[in-house]
């Protein structure tokens, strides 16, 4: 056992600490290697910026991976037991070696934790885009100014059991199972589902979110190059999943109107009765179009209330704003009931019992309680 | 469908014959194979006339040590169906390319994912790290037993309970086909009718139980038990991450308790906490589930890590670095892990706000985890390290968790997570720093603990190449689910369209089938092992020259675990002793006071599996049945006052002087 004076061990320290230093400024870009991968070479600005960030964080943090795992691999060759190599039993403690195993995976995080917090501002889905691409920023028209706000294209999408239904509400059409815009032509995605949780995702364009069944999620977004992408459901929602697909493109203005113009000749209309019969599930569904597309539909789906014997939510939560319907609103229960169980196939649920009274000290027996049955 | 006459349903509730799935030759040939393997083993075991010790000196034992070697076994038998789940669904996705439909239809490859991840969480880890707990906590505090011996046979059970049900899916009925955290609205009874997601529901709540109140269990051993001298900083790490770990499972799996709760009354009766009708909220069944299940990550990896901590000590033949910084870190791992459960939903539409908030909380968990690999990689530093199995499933674990740690914290950048989120990048990372974590650490604590359970080592040569499939194969299988995800593939696909992509999996496979074999060399190990048990004998209870309490007893220790409870001045107790000349006694045995079997924890269980097994199924009758049977019998167990023995000092001198005659040989 050979103990060796301090002297020396703070010099081997020191030494490491310096090797440290040295792998330190080794920055990978083994990643940039892979293009055809389509989160690494984005074509729309904001899976863009999504990327650089990615790429960002990564090369903080190998800063300090590298070196750890070249270090492990040093020690662990070094200080193996036949390499006789110093040996000191009990050192286990050293303040300096302390505060730099604390410290600096501190200071790559509060790096990190800036592009995080300015990241997920700039980049939060829900926010108007301020820029087509870099250097090109939209700019409020303002007197004086001669920059002019792009209006965004809104495109309304129900994740549908399974196929993506996109309504274009100012045109007046929509299309199932592909979704078209314009280059550089900023564009609000206002999504919603049908009955489960989906995730709309085209790679190539920005990040997904979820679509949510009586909830609405936003995407702004735009596409820089024109081309065909793939767009599918990033979260499980049943047998159907797997060929939850559709095609994104990205075309010129001209080509947009087109595209438009022939929804409006050839598309079948779609009112509520037909959306209803859209919404039944089915697998691998074609390209169709649609015309003459009722402007509140989006709403009403958002709502639960295509079926106008169904209550909308904003209305029933209107109510319970203001105290809900009481006792006697038992009587509407049915009118609330979404869940589409039939529609989908599956087996009637059961008639549900509500009890509308429980036994009080001068009414024992519940007598005066009404039971209504109200049938899905 | 044929329909069955009143009494049948009354009888059977929602049971029939097209039940049973004779129409999956894959279920029926598996069938077969453990109906077959099941009756072998019925009839060896009759055959040895063992069923009075197995149920006397195993299934009603209250001994730590054997409720300890009970779950890994539970561990193991699980993990091997898990991962045929696995194998399965690499296999389905290896070929499922341009309109080749794969061999498995979307009804049962569903049902594969879901049970992969619910078996391999609940039932493979959790029974590992519960196991790894049981054994050594009490040893290396110098205790008798845990603080309750009863609660902790009946956790175990209860374990089992919820094992058997998931099993059973198997064969009668059908598993659920939602994914192991079952979203709502798609769990709900109007998308998610069948008897499947009720023997999710139900599976994980019993077995859930046994969680709990084996957390309760432990919590109290460590709080209450330490051997005198031992206080909370002389604590060895492994038993500082055993107490954070059961801290959280206190305060966690009653969250999931209440929600799946909540999801089993939307179910049966109709309530609509997460429907979409009447004001139902499916968010918040997503935000509650992960209250539960961020903590559950860390719930698994820090008694690994506190294995890890042990085993870097003792292979470096020194002093674990920065003992005190482990412990802090160890400590804010908890406190933090309650604070980071929206970044599993960033893309549910919070706001930026809210995003890097719970984006920058979960990198700040990076810090301490960072400061651990700091500290094991400084243990290193002037060590004199042997390269025994268990040192390698550290290296081998250092160097592949940081890059799970990385691309965690990508993952962590809310930007980033909204391209990433649900893909295959998500899966390699979270298999990364299980595999990479978890099951690396486990392996290590089987190599490193089992000459203290058995009295012999486990063999170098089987241990060595399963060691190598495991790693290699873990690479080969998951390096390419990163690429996948870059490439934007998502997860629990059954088919693809892409045909550049089919490579990706074929490599995939072949990493998963190198895991099988890593697997089966585990299994030949244990078992060339016990051939050459006399070989591998360690006579000394020491073999590895450790340095916590347990080497101090003798390999396997007696049922006592030390004769006389040792006095702890230092940190590393038992290599304190060792250096200041440490003297067995060798006289003065007194009787030794034990708690007593009781098979009531398997009757309790068991009653309570039927029960839930009855309910999946709407047999109400059995259901009442065995819910009165569980009331009774939990009350005629509080009736059972005869509930501990003295072991006479004969035996206990018996035993010791044994031991002094084996160490005088060795």
């Amino acid at each position: 056992m050979d103990l060796e004076n301090g002297g020396s061990r703070n010099r081997e320290v020191s030494t490491l600490l310096r090797i440290f230093r040295a792998i330190a400024v080794l920055p990978l870009f083994a990643l940039l290697g892979g293009c055809q991968w389509v989160l690494l070479a984005p074509s729309g600005d904001v899976a863009l910026q999504q990327r650089n960030l990615l790429l960002a964080s990564t090369a903080l943090m190998l800063l300090i991976i590298i070196p750890v795992m070249a270090l492990t691999i040093f020690f662990a060759w070094r200080y193996r037991a036949s390499a006789r190599a110093a040996y000191d039993p009990d050192w286990n403690h050293s303040l300096p070696l302390e505060v730099v195993i604390w410290s600096v995976p501190l200071l790559i995080i509060i790096v990190i934790g800036a592009m995080t917090w300015m990241g997920t501002h700039l980049l939060d889905p829900y926010r108007p885009l301020n820029r087509i691409a870099a250097g090109k920023p939209i700019v409020e028209a303002r007197a004086g100014s001669s920059g002019i706000r792009k209006q965004p294209l809104v495109i309304q999408v129900v994740a549908l059991d399974w196929k993506w239904l996109f309504l274009y509400p100012a045109q007046g059409v929509a299309s199932l199972n592909e979704v078209v815009a314009p280059v550089d032509q900023p564009i609000e995605f206002r999504i919603t589902s049908s009955a489960v949780m989906n995730s709309l995702f085209i790679p190539a364009l920005a990040g997904q979110i979820y679509a949510m069944p009586g909830m609405q999620t936003k995407l702004n977004a735009v596409i820089n190059h024109p081309g065909e992408f793939e767009g599918f459901s990033a979260n499980y929602s049943g047998a159907g999943f797997s060929d939850m697909r559709f095609r994104f493109r990205g075309v010129d203005d001209a080509a947009f109107g087109e595209w438009v113009q022939g929804a409006i000749r050839n598309g079948s209309t779609l009112g509520r009765e037909e959306y209803l019969v859209l919404e039944r599930p089915s697998e691998r569904e074609a390209v169709r179009y649609f015309r003459d597309v009722p402007s509140d539909l989006f709403t009403a789906v958002l709502n639960m209330c295509v079926d106008r014997a169904k209550m909308c939510t904003r209305d029933m939560m209107a109510m319970d704003a203001k105290g809900g319907g009481g006792k006697e609103g038992i009587h509407t229960v049915a009118a609330l009931e979404y869940d589409k169980s039939v529609r989908r196939g599956g087996q009637p649920l059961p008639p549900r019992p509500f009890v509308m009274a429980i036994c009080t000290p001068t009414d024992v027996y519940g007598a005066a309680g009404v039971t209504a049955r109200a049938v899905n | 469908m044929t329909s069955y006459p009143d009494w049948w349903k009354l009888l059977f509730g929602r049971f029939t014959l097209e039940s049973i799935p004779y129409h999956e030759p894959i279920l029926i040939g598996t069938f077969a194979v453990v109906a077959l393997g099941g009756l072998a083993l019925v009839a060896l075991i009759t055959r040895y006339k063992l069923w009075g010790y197995l149920w006397h000196d195993w299934f009603t034992s209250v001994d730590h040590k054997k409720i300890g070697i009970m779950y890994m076994i539970l561990g193991v038998v699980m993990l091997l169906r898990g991962f045929a789940d696995a194998l399965m669904m690499r296999g389905q996705q290896a070929i499922a390319f341009a309109g080749n439909e794969g061999y498995l239809p979307p009804h049962h490859y569903d049902q594969i994912f879901t049970a992969h991840g619910v078996i391999m969480i609940f039932f493979v880890a959790m029974p590992f790290v519960t196991g790894l707990m049981n054994y050594v906590v009490p040893l290396q505090i110098g205790a008798r037993d845990v603080a309750f011996p009863f609660l902790n046979n009946f956790s175990f059970w209860m374990t089992v309970g919820g094992a058997v049900l998931i099993m059973a899916s198997l064969f009668i009925g059908e598993f659920a086909k939602v994914g192991w955290l079952a979203y709502p609205p798609l769990s709900g009874a109007a998308y998610s009718p069948g008897v499947g997601m009720d023997y999710y529901l139900w599976g994980l709540q019993i077995a859930g139980i046994g969680t709990t109140l084996s957390g309760v269990n432990l919590i109290a051993t460590i709080v209450k038990m330490r051997a005198p001298g031992m206080d909370m900083m002389k604590m060895p790490v492994f038993t500082w991450t055993s107490l954070c770990t059961n801290v959280l499972i206190v305060a966690t799996f009653p969250i999931l308790a209440a929600t799946l709760a909540l999801l089993t009354l939307d179910r049966y009766v109709g309530t609509n906490f997460f429907t979409n009708d009447l004001g139902g909220n499916p968010m918040m069944y997503v935000n509650l589930i992960w209250i539960w299940g961020h903590p559950e990550v860390y719930i698994l990896i820090l008694p690994i890590f506190g294995v890890y901590s042990e085993v870097a000590s003792t292979f470096c033949g020194k002093r674990l670095f920065g003992y005190a910084s482990m412990v802090y870190a160890t400590v804010v791992i908890t406190i933090l892990s309650y604070l980071v459960w929206l970044h599993h939903f960033f893309t549910m539409g919070s706001g930026a706000s809210v995003n890097s908030f719970f984006g920058i909380t979960t990198m700040i968990i990076s810090i301490p985890t960072g400061a651990k690999i700091f500290n094991w990689l400084f243990t290193m530093y002037r060590g004199r390290i042997r390269f025994e199995l268990p040192m390698m499933w550290l290296l081998a674990f250092m160097l592949t968790f940081v890059i799970g740690g990385m691309t965690g914290v990508m993952l962590a950048v809310p930007p980033a997570d909204f391209v990433l989120h649900n893909s295959l990048f998500l899966i390699a990372h979270f298999h990364n720093v299980i595999i990479g974590g978890v099951v690396f650490g486990v392996f290590a604590g089987i190599a490193y603990w089992f000459p203290k359970a058995f009295g012999f080592k486990l063999d170098r040569f089987w241990g060595v190449l399963s060691f190598w499939f495991w790693v290699i194969g873990f690479y080969v299988a998951f390096m390419p689910l990163y690429i996948l995800g870059l490439m934007g593939v998502t997860r629990r696909l059954s088919r693809f369209e892409d045909p550049s992509l089919q490579i990706w999996f074929v490599i995939a496979a072949i990493g998963a089938v190198l895991i099988a074999l890593g697997i089966a060399c585990f299994l030949i190990q244990i078992g060339v092992s016990i051939l050459r048990r006399e070989q591998l004998r360690d006579t000394t209870g020491d073999p590895w020259d450790g340095r916590t309490l347990e080497w101090a007893t003798s390999s396997p220790p007696p049922a006592y675990n030390f004769a006389f409870t040792p006095i702890v001045h230092d940190l590393d107790a038992w290599a304190d002793m060792k250096k200041r000349g440490y003297q067995r006694p060798l006289t003065g045995f007194r009787p030794i006071h034990m708690p007593k079997n009781t098979g009531a924890g398997v009757i309790i269980a068991g009653l309570a599996t039927i029960c839930g097994f009855a309910l999946i199924w709407y047999i109400w009758w059995l259901a009442a049945l065995s819910f009165i049977g569980v009331l009774a019998a939990v009350i005629i167990h509080t009736f059972n006052y005869d509930r501990d023995f003295h072991i006479p000092a004969d035996e206990v001198v018996q035993a010791e002087d044994a031991r002094t005659q084996l160490l005088g040989r060795a």
